[in-house]
């Protein structure tokens, strides 16, 4: 086999999962020669992480509901709700900074659960559930809040989402701290990856030529290492990343490899199947809305202490982007195919085209245009990608 | 009637339908005379409802070899609504009505009675409908839902459509499997009045009783082959003769040999059912399951004949936590003891397996690869704190995949690329892998080759080796004379017999199977 007819293979074995990092790519050159590289300079990058953080967050667990079979319109009002209730606790009633967490988490989780039994236990479609969750935690935001924006949050408190780790190891001009941390996780990941390929061998199985795996590994290790470079030589570590990184890998695991994960992707793939298999399929719908609850409070969090500030109207529209991202990163409109690492570039999609269109000083009604193109654009090659499966079958 | 019109309506001459892989039917001839009631018999999956989609244009001309003649005329339909116009109507076993539009609205869906602005003329619309329904003597408002109705009602309602469009060939299959007696006796009334007015009538029933009442002649189909066409007046003395006579018909194929051989040790009892009573889930008050009872022995193939309808898929799924019907009522026994089943991970524990009739549907995730699948019913015993062992996944899949002789290059293939044969192979695996006591195997070698066919045999042979009680449903008599130590056989709900297969026939099983009350042979 030589190395081209390889690559080739490479590329199409996979359309499905290489397609979206291909498209992530052009789309990031593209716009960093409009906005004269001005998308890729440490400042904006520090900014894109900190802006699209909440969305990625939200498409974790979007993601999980998918792959369900299921969709929740209601995340960008429990946004709202749960950064009106810490703000409730933290500001009006001064209690400590932790405390207002808690109670945003906890709220998250009861409306998750409140959600996940009309879904699982008495039947009703989830498009119903969480349109009617729109309205409610909506209300209920205006009514915590009394209607007024409550501001501003202490500083312990907005440092969850604008707060950096600089200046822990040292370094002239850059934080030697961020970098040792990038380093850990670029190694880290090239273990795993060099383990994958060895399992995969020993089992037979096809895998890229050596060099082309070593090439994939540098790739990926330049890419990250000078966005940590960026990073260092701005402000530092923002505690967001951590926040965001702990949750990908977390899910990652939870959606791959534990038993609840295998049952997610059961019921989106053949409900009557999974059921006559035994699974609980009640039981595993619930606790996807539970999670998806937890997840909404956890942006509602990092989103307030973003704008130091709990608004009536935040959050307002986070629903549609958090499903975009998962169907731009190839999760099915069907249920049953989907994976966290795609909807987090999906994600990233999203924020790259916003983030590089307000660069340019593209007017809203235009980027919306764009942003709505892509969407119908991304599914319409998942539908193409498996109608042409189906006429190879 | 114009004397100049010929005395067959209907001619279908050489049709030959084939799907890929699948000759459904084959040279197949049918004649239907003039204003005749024509029955057509043949066995599940003979090929009577695909001749009957030809004809209606279900299958359009080009897609089949062969003439259909209607009138004198060579006929080429190319939709259902070709057909419809030439008077050639359908009415299919599964109703195709709206549950929530009225009665009149069912009637003329698809062919509203229009005023001259193009909206709907409701006074004409329901005007028609109450003549209609006094026409199939349906005493029921134009106005009332179809959801209102019962099956009886509902099939009635079919009927006042189909000769709302000029009906002149009426076929209908299987118009009384879901309705009671008095339903039924309606129904075939109403039949034989239009014959009075010179509607003819195909119809396609599985209640030989029925048929020798009121069928003037009846075409057998067997095996996608038009074997014979006979007058009922001719065929027998009383209606037990001519029934003997049909199903004479419907079995007469050739016996190869066609299943490995197996020497029978039953040993102890493993499931007893008694009294196990399952109602229709939707259809309140509809008896599905009437208080079954039966046995199967620890290395023993005990087989579950019936026909379409007959409750056979409804007393599996129902004992496989109550995977269908309502209202279940009566008490499970694993080795003797009573055995909790409200529940599909509860029967699983129990020991109880089931290999569903459509992999498709509800076997297989066809998105996921052969491991996933295989370990999907039996993931606990490969979980730890909440996380797959996926080293020991993969291991399990590899053996299932030498000892099942799954043939793929590697167990992460996507199922849905897999033959039918090597999917039934993983569904199976999945099953065994789950340790199970008693299998049930609800038409096992639906869809797959001969020679997958043989395999699947010979794994149900390795199984009651080694001890486990197999219950196996089967639409095809010879696969289960062919591997089963005793067979039930089921009729309307109820098991009307039980028949060791050394002394079973084809023709005893068939007149138990079309039995519609409990006493009589045996």
């Amino acid at each position: 086999m030589t190395g081209i007819a390889n690559l080739r293979e490479l590329i199409t074995r996979n359309v499905r999962t290489s397609g979206i990092f291909i498209a992530f790519v052009l789309i990031v050159l593209l716009f960093s020669v409009l906005t004269d590289g001005l998308l890729l300079s440490s400042r904006n990058l520090t900014s894109l992480v900190l802006q699209f953080s909440y969305i990625l967050i939200l498409a974790i667990g979007m993601v999980i509901i998918i792959i369900g079979g299921h969709i929740d319109l209601s995340v960008g009002s429990v946004v709202a709700l749960t950064g009106a209730v810490a703000a409730v606790v933290v500001i009006r009633n001064g209690m400590p900074w932790w405390v207002g967490v808690l109670a945003a988490l906890g709220t998250g989780l009861l409306v998750g659960a409140w959600q996940g039994f009309w879904v699982a236990y008495v039947g009703i479609p989830a498009f119903i559930v969480t349109l009617a969750g729109m309205l409610l935690f909506r209300g209920l935001t205006l009514e915590v809040l009394n209607n007024v924006s409550l501001s501003p949050f202490p500083s312990e408190y907005t440092s969850i989402a604008s707060g950096f780790f600089n200046g822990l190891l040292g370094g002239y001009g850059y934080d030697a701290f961020t970098l040792v941390i990038f380093a850990v996780a670029v190694l880290g990941f090239a273990y795993n990856a060099w383990r994958n390929r060895r399992a995969r061998i020993a089992y037979n199985q096809t895998v890229e030529a050596p060099v082309l795996f070593v090439l994939k590994l540098v790739v990926v290790a330049v890419v990250v290492m000078w966005f940590a470079w960026n990073l260092a030589t701005y402000r530092g570590l923002p505690a967001v990343l951590i926040i965001l990184a702990v949750l990908i890998m977390v899910y990652t695991l939870v959606t791959k490899h534990s038993v609840f994960g295998r049952h997610v992707y059961a019921i989106g793939g053949n409900l009557a199947a999974a059921q006559l298999s035994g699974v609980r399929v009640k039981r595993v719908n619930f606790w996807m809305f539970v999670n998806m609850g937890f997840l909404a409070s956890v942006a509602g969090v990092v989103f307030s202490a973003r704008s130091s500030a709990a608004q009536p109207a935040a959050g307002n529209m986070f629903e549609l982007d958090a499903i975009a991202a998962c169907f731009i990163g190839g999760a099915a409109v069907t249920g049953g195919i989907g994976t966290v690492t795609g909807a987090m570039v999906g994600g990233l999609i999203m924020a790259v085209m916003s983030n590089g269109m307000q660069l340019m000083g593209v007017d809203q009604s235009t980027q919306q245009v764009v942003k709505g193109i892509v969407l119908l654009l991304a599914v319409a090659f998942d539908v193409w990608n498996k109608r042409r499966a189906a006429a190879a079958r | 009637m114009a004397d100049s019109a010929p005395t067959d309506i209907l001619e279908m001459r050489g049709i030959t339908k084939t799907f890929p892989g699948v000759k459904a039917l084959q040279d197949v001839n049918l004649t239907v005379r003039r204003g005749e009631i024509h029955a057509i018999c043949g066995e599940n999956g003979a090929g009577k409802s695909t001749l009957m989609k030809v004809l209606s244009g279900v299958y359009p001309y080009g897609s089949y070899e062969g003439d259909i003649v209607l009138d004198g005329e060579t006929a080429q339909f190319g939709t259902i609504n070709d057909s419809e116009a030439r008077g050639v109507v359908i009415i299919h076993q599964e109703l195709a009505l709206v549950p929530y539009l009225s009665i009149a609205e069912n009637i003329f869906l698809g062919n509203e009675r229009r005023r001259a602005g193009g909206g709907i003329d409701w006074n004409r619309t329901n005007a028609e409908a109450a003549a209609l329904l006094q026409r199939v003597g349906l005493n029921e408002q134009p106005t009332t839902p179809i959801s209102a109705l019962g099956v009886g009602k509902q099939q009635l309602v079919e009927i006042a459509k189909a000769i709302s469009k000029d009906v002149r060939l009426l076929i209908l299959d299987e118009p009384t499997a879901a309705l009671n007696d008095t339903d039924s006796e309606h129904l075939l009334g109403l039949l034989r009045q239009f014959k009075g007015q010179g509607i003819t009538s195909i119809m396609i029933s599985h209640k030989l009783a029925e048929i020798a009442e009121i069928a003037d002649r009846t075409t057998i189909i067997r095996d996608g082959r038009s074997i014979e066409t006979f007058d009922m007046a001719t065929a027998g003395e009383s209606s037990e003769a001519v029934q003997n006579r049909i199903i004479r018909g419907m079995v007469g194929r050739d016996l190869d040999n066609r299943y490995p051989d197996r020497e029978s040790h039953p040993g102890e009892e493993v499931l007893r059912i008694e009294d196990w009573t399952v109602y229709h889930p939707t259809q309140p008050g509809r008896v599905v399951v009437d208080k079954a009872n039966l046995t199967v022995r620890a290395g023993e193939v005990v087989g579950i004949a019936g026909l379409m309808g007959a409750g056979r898929t409804e007393l599996a799924m129902s004992l496989f936590g109550r995977s269908y019907g309502r209202d279940i009522s009566g008490r499970a026994y694993l080795h003797g003891k009573e055995v909790d089943v409200h529940s599909v991970p509860a029967a699983i524990r129990s020991g109880i397996a089931y290999v569903s009739e459509d992999r498709k549907q509800y076997g297989l995730n066809l998105i996921e690869d052969i491991r996933r699948n295989i370990s999907a019913a039996g993931l606990g015993k490969l979980t730890r704190n909440g996380f797959v062992d996926e080293n020991e996944e993969l291991k399990v899949a590899e053996e299932y995949r030498d000892s099942m002789n799954i043939r793929t290059p590697n167990v992460l293939v996507e199922v849905g690329k897999l033959s039918g044969g090597n999917q039934q192979k993983v569904v199976l695996s999945k099953w065994l892998y789950t340790a199970p006591e008693v299998l049930i195997l609800d038409e096992p070698t639906r869809g797959i080759d001969v020679g997958a066919k043989y395999e699947i045999y010979t794994i149900i042979n390795e199984l009651v080796a080694a001890g486990k009680a197999v219950l196996v449903i089967s639409s095809e008599l010879p696969e289960l004379l062919g591997i089963c130590d005793r067979i039930y056989t089921l009729a309307f709900g109820r098991i009307t017999g039980e028949v060791d297969v050394p002394s079973a026939t084809q023709e005893g099983l068939m007149a138990l199977m079309t039995q519609e009350t409990q006493e009589a042979t045996a």
